[in-house]
């Protein structure tokens, strides 16, 4: 009997060197199929279920299970869906594998698989450490895994890093870990060629060339690898793709790559492969000629039929007004807009004709791509303002016409506002934009509004929605306060609710049960456009209304029943188990500058260099890591275009110093007195314990443990700061706005952002250094400065750590913050201008950041004695962190 | 490398016993013991027996509780191992079965699962000790026995639920780590894994030994028996016979085997499908036959040897023993047969690929 790769459903499926490519069914993977992702997260459990079941029928001969999505909880959604498989045999009957970049999720997977499975993936990316504990692991769940060619400098891009990392890999899971040679199998990472990089031109080959070295040289080894990766460069062009996706099989397979994760649907067969595309795809492949690239592409624009032109070149203006604005609004030009609008009015019997005709036509397909993930926010953006700046021309057309001829009707009217106390707003604007683009008016009452304010307004202008925004806390209890003031006033229309800290889970559970009308959560912009259309459509809404009504008093339901499983302790069993510092002996370090120290128009320049971009990316709904997000097959080329305009912009403001920064930071003697932190000025700093039921060696920790106590005798010290990137910001937006430009003014706001939190962080590097100088030799670079590897802290007021927004008045207080810096507090404890930040310095080395988590009653009790402040008003500042129902 | 080379090898690595059992199972096929549940029967036990002294005044009924009579009445115990060794068993299995956490909540009596396994494998220790002193050239083995458990991992209660489940693994794991260090401790010299109806369950046991060995820092030979159900050839969890013994590989078994629910006759392409893949010695311990219409198992001894004989010859076997029915009686008869006949040699890894 030889050593074979010998895995297990209900059925076995060993692998010889006789049998054919293994296929692996890739469709019931949250991150690879948006149609999957969407069953899942929707708990449509019934279709996933038949989607693993087309694939078996299909003929997969392992299925791949992938639950990594940020909104799911991965853990559960993996363990729920391999236990729906596990009652089916007709799926059930093959292997499957267990497909995450999160461990906890795997381990989770294992936990659910009587059959032999495959883990995909574990590497060395985390060090040999982690590396050996989770071969253990799985080799006590009796399970393959995929090993990928990846270790702690980063993935193997090269022939050469590919082997010496798969041969390091064999070497310790043969050797240390003793796991079976013939259950190991290597991807040496499947990378998409074609880009346009030339670095990337050799990537095909290196894998093939892999694939046979660790075949010759890795006794009983496998080969395995995500096949549609290589065709990336070539989304929508499923004829390319499918050709590339068999060529590249037939040589790797030939190279002895023995499985792989393919939709069987999108491979060609090789030999029906049309000769001369095959030429061209294979000279991609195998890099065989410098100009392969360019030829595919070429050759690709042909058999899509559509004869694409060349966004450089200007043929596209020899076609007729419609298809000129059609192009610029795809491709976001804006030249030439106004020019053709004109061109188009005079063409067209009406103005208002131009705007339903051509321009809502372009803004179609801008929707269309958008929604199937072709088009990019950035993108999306750039089009709305060509679109804004055409409709700009046909205004005063239009009101001309209406005077002449009554009222007109858009598809609905939206009302949006960021509620009472909140100043955040760039994800409305990019909310209200996106939605503009999908032809509905957009009625934006900004930032800071009242409750009556909002829904007189919709009175006022029939508002078909509501669309409420907010990002810190407190904004959530406002939310429930527009939806309860809704109900009352008889309301009927939907309400959406989102921004930053909004939720499914709060909006079911909080918001939805105070207004008869429908409330949705809306997780992003690109998702406000389905949410939208269900709502106003006549015919659809009752039905999406109910579906929604009745899936948030699930949420509801579920939510109850889970809170009765939590655990937790009592807060003096808490305080016990306080974090454990040990004080005997610990010198805290003297501030070399005691007291108040204000920062009057810091130097913009020195600020950008601590910019952290990966938040910013994020903003902008493009997901990767900088400064990695650039070779990102997917969003990487909008992300470079996107990085341009962001760092001319900057360029811009410092050179036109149109952005000013101003700082005042502190720094006293202190201690602490139970949880809460006494300055030796009478200041009292009131802090929360967590009070979740830790395992054995972890602390109920709280802010003031990282401050010597009292009783301790020893003298401490805490800092404190606020710092803002954004005066004058008004003035820099405002411009933006008088010319319909969303992009630079969203734009715009979100440097701010990022300048203010690079600011915080200039700052503590300056109070770390200098100002209480612990920290004199420290020489760090940016990334890590970002990964915070330094010691002490810097935790905000109203975030995990302490997520009391009330305390901030204490810091303005002591601070003195707004006469010292012109950064004010709204009733919700939001900062003016939106883009600052402000939190509290501790210095002690072990100090670090953590989550509150829930907290219960007999602590909240004790807080609002020590605040001073009524129960029921902490209790409502508190409410996102309560662990019971008040 | 010859087959008496692996072998040696393996020996070597592997063996802590005394006698080494594997040594024992190249040369002649070896008997495991028949049914300790028929066996108690006989005594006609009633709940004050189950209850004892020490549990008079518990708060629940306990008769049929039989793991517990390793507290309550161990000399009945003792005696049944001492009539199997009597009869010719090789090894006998410890009266442990329902012996964890999760079964003996049924009682009330989780807390009394790890000493249960100690007395358990204490008493089985003894009356092995007492024979192999007997007759010392024939040594005598004790299997700490793990059951299947009362609640299962691959399958949902509710039909209308089927991802529900009423354990989760860790759960599971967790009570079988627990009387597989008792057992360990009381000094068993295998582990038995048997009745396999699912085989999630199984190996979450497989788990709780391998660690159940680092805490203990002593490594025993597994035995795994799977329990195929009916004529569908599959597990109740629905595995074929092949895919089961791949789930379970891992746990480098010294045997597998089918026991339980099937008598001989019906076991027969099970047995032999195993006995053509399995890369350790094949373990067959069937009923007395099948149930008859007042539930009982009623092939005699006579019978139940011809059914097994036919293994014997074909060469399908390594260990043998009776499930469910069997008494001293069939293990006598079953031992007799099996002196004539050679173990089923094992098969060898070709290392090439």
């Amino acid at each position: 009997m030889s050593k074979y790769l010998r895995l297990s459903g209900l059925e076995p499926l060993i692998i010889t060197p006789e049998t054919n490519f293994v296929n692996i069914g890739e469709r019931t993977n949250v991150s690879g199929s948006r149609a999957f992702a969407k069953m899942i997260l929707k708990g449509d459990f019934e279709s996933a279920l038949s989607v693993a079941r087309q694939q078996v029928e299909n003929g997969a001969q392992v299925i791949d299970v992938n639950m990594d999505e940020g909104m799911l909880d991965g853990v559960a959604s993996m363990t729920h869906f391999l236990n729906l498989i596990a009652s089916e045999p007709d799926i059930s009957r093959v292997p499957i594998m267990i497909d995450s970049s999160k461990w906890e999720i795997i381990e989770a997977g294992l936990k659910c698989l009587q059959g032999k499975g495959i883990v995909n993936s574990i590497s060395l990316k985390d060090g040999e450490e982690k590396f050996i504990e989770r071969a253990k692991i799985i080799k006590k769940f009796g399970a393959a895994t995929v090993v990928m060619a990846f270790d702690e400098s980063g993935q193997a891009d090269n022939y050469e890093r590919r082997i010496e990392i798969c041969k390091r890999a064999y070497d310790i899971l043969v050797d240390v870990v003793k796991f079976p040679a013939e259950d190991i199998i290597f991807d040496p990472n499947i990378l998409t060629v074609a880009t346009g990089m030339e670095e990337h031109n050799n990537y095909a080959v290196d894998f093939i060339k892999a694939t046979k070295w660790i075949k010759e040289n890795l006794p009983y080894a496998k080969v395995s690898g995500g096949v549609s990766n290589i065709s990336f460069s070539f989304r929508g062009n499923d004829k390319v793709r499918e050709a590339m996706h068999s060529a590249f099989l037939y040589h790797a397979i030939k190279a002895g790559m023995d499985m792989g994760i393919v939709n069987a649907g999108m491979v060609e067969v090789y030999d029906e492969i049309p000769k001369d595309l095959l030429e061209y795809v294979e000279d991609v492949l195998l890099n065989r000629k410098p100009e392969a690239t360019e030829k595919l592409i070429a050759y690709a624009e042909q058999v899509k039929g559509a004869g694409k032109v060349n966004e450089r070149d200007e043929a596209w203006r020899n076609g007729t007004v419609e298809e000129r604005l059609s192009h610029a609004l795809v491709k976001g030009i804006v030249e030439y807009v106004e020019a053709d609008t004109e061109e188009a009015r005079l063409k067209y019997p009406k103005p208002l004709e131009v705007i339903e005709g051509p321009l809502m036509a372009g803004m179609n397909v801008v929707g269309d791509l958008f929604g199937a993930g072709k088009m990019f926010l950035p993108q999306v953006v750039k089009s709305a303002r060509v679109m804004k700046k055409a409709v700009a021309v046909l205004t005063p057309y239009i009101e001309e016409e209406k005077l002449a001829s009554g009222n007109t009707q858009a598809q609905g009217k939206i009302l949006m506002a960021t509620v009472k106390g909140d100043v955040h707003d760039i994800g409305k604007n990019i909310v209200g934009v996106v939605l503009a683009c999908n032809n509905y008016e957009i009625v934006d009452m900004g930032v800071m509004v009242a409750a009556d304010k909002i829904l007189a307004k919709a009175k006022e202008i029939n508002a078909d929605i509501i669309g409420l925004s907010g990002l810190i806390t407190p904004s959530l209890d406002e939310m429930v306060h527009v939806a309860k003031e809704m109900e009352r006033l008889k309301f009927d229309i939907p309400l959406l609710i989102g921004g930053a800290t909004t939720s499914r889970i709060h909006a079911a559970v909080k918001i939805d049960p105070c207004y008869s009308g429908p409330v949705v959560h809306v997780l992003d912009a690109s998702r406000s456009v389905p949410v939208a259309g269900n709502l106003i459509s006549r015919e659809h809404r009752p039905e999406y209304e109910k579906t929604i009504k009745q899936e948030y008093a699930q949420l509801r339901e579920d939510h109850k029943n889970r809170k009765q499983d939590k655990n937790y302790i009592t807060i003096d069993e808490a305080r016990k188990n306080g974090a454990k510092i040990d004080w005997k002996g610990y010198q805290p370090p003297v501030p070399k500058k005691l007291g108040i120290t204000v920062f009057e128009d810091f130097d913009l320049a020195t600020i950008r260099e601590n910019i952290d971009w990966t938040p910013f990316f994020s903003t902008w709904e493009l997901r990767g890591k900088y400064p990695r997000i650039f070779d990102d097959a997917y969003v990487g080329e909008e992300a470079k275009k996107l990085f341009v305009d962001a760092n001319l912009m900057l360029d811009e403001i410092i050179a036109n110093h149109s952005l000013k920064a101003k700082a005042v930071i502190g720094l006293f003697e202190a201690n602490a007195v139970g949880d809460d932190i006494y300055l030796e000025n009478g200041t009292v700093l009131h802090q929360l314990r967590q009070q979740g039921q830790k395992g054995e060696g972890v602390s109920n920790i709280c802010l003031s443990d990282f401050i010597a106590p009292k009783e301790s005798g020893i003298k401490d010290y805490i800092g404190s700061f606020a710092v803002s990137a954004g005066f004058e910001l008004e003035h820099l937006v405002a411009k933006y706005d008088a010319d319909h430009d969303d992009y630079h003014s969203i734009l715009a706001k979100a440097i701010a952002d990022r300048l203010a939190e690079a600011f915080a962080e200039t700052m503590h590097a300056l109070i770390r250094k200098e100002y209480w100088g612990y920290a004199e030799n420290e020489q760090l670079t940016n990334e890590e400065l970002i990964s915070e590897q330094y010691d002490g802290i810097r935790p905000a007021p109203g975030y995990p750590a302490c997520p009391d927004h009330t305390e901030k008045a204490t810091l303005w207080k002591l601070l003195d913050v707004e006469k010292n810096t012109g950064i004010s507090l709204t009733e919700s404890f939001a900062m003016w201008p939106a883009s600052s930040v402000s939190g509290w310095y501790f210095s002690h080395p072990q100090s670090k950041y953590f989550g509150l988590g829930k907290i219960y009653k007999d602590q909240v009790e004790d807080y609002a004695k020590r605040k001073g402040m009524d129960l029921a008003v902490i209790e409502r500042w508190l409410s996102p962190v309560l662990g019971y129902d008040n | 490398m010859s087959l008496l080379n692996t072998m040696k090898n393996q020996t070597h690595k592997k063996s802590k016993m005394k006698t080494d059992i594997r040594k024992l199972l190249n040369e002649r096929i070896l008997i495991l013991d028949g049914a300790m549940g028929t066996m108690i029967q006989r005594h006609n036990l009633q709940e004050a027996d189950y209850r004892g002294e020490r549990f008079k005044d518990f708060h629940k009924d306990i008769k049929g509780n039989n793991d517990l009579l390793c507290l309550t009445q161990p000399q009945i115990i003792k005696d049944i191992h001492r009539k199997y060794f009597e009869a010719g068993s090789d090894i006998v299995e410890t009266n442990t079965f329902n012996a964890q956490q999760v079964s003996m909540e049924d009682y009330d009596m989780q807390h009394l699962s790890r000493e249960i396994n100690l007395e358990a494998a204490k008493i089985a220790r003894e009356a092995a000790d007492e024979y192999t002193a007997l007759t010392p050239d024939k040594p005598r083995f004790v299997a700490g026995a793990i059951g299947p458990m009362n609640r299962t991992l691959s399958l949902s209660p509710d039909v209308n639920k089927p991802e529900f489940r009423t354990v989760v693994f860790d759960q599971v794991k967790n009570a079988y780590l627990e009387q597989a260090i008792a057992l360990i401790e009381g000094g068993v010299d295998l582990i038995l894994i048997e009745t396999i109806f699912d085989t999630l369950n199984c190996k979450a046991a497989i788990y709780a030994c391998m660690e159940a060995f680092e805490i203990m820092n002593k490594e025993l030979p597994i035995m795994i028996s799977g329990t195929i159900t009916d004529a569908s050839g599959r597990t109740l969890s629905g595995q074929t016979i092949e895919a089961f013994y791949l789930s379970v590989r891992h746990a480098n078994p010294i045997s597998v085997g089918i026991n339980c629910a099937l008598g001989a006759q019906q076991m027969r392409p099970y047995i032999e499908a195993l006995s053509n893949m399995a890369e350790c010695y094949v373990s067959c311990y069937p009923n007395a036959g099948l149930p008859n219409e007042f539930g009982e198992y009623d092939e005699s001894p006579a019978a139940m040897g011809s059914q097994v004989k036919d293994f014997l010859e074909s060469g399908f076997i390594n260990i043998i023993g009776g499930c469910c029915g069997t008494t001293p009686d069939h293990i006598a008869e079953i031992a007799r047969l099996a002196a004539n006949y050679q173990p089923r040699p094992l098969i060898l890894i070709e290392e090439n690929n």
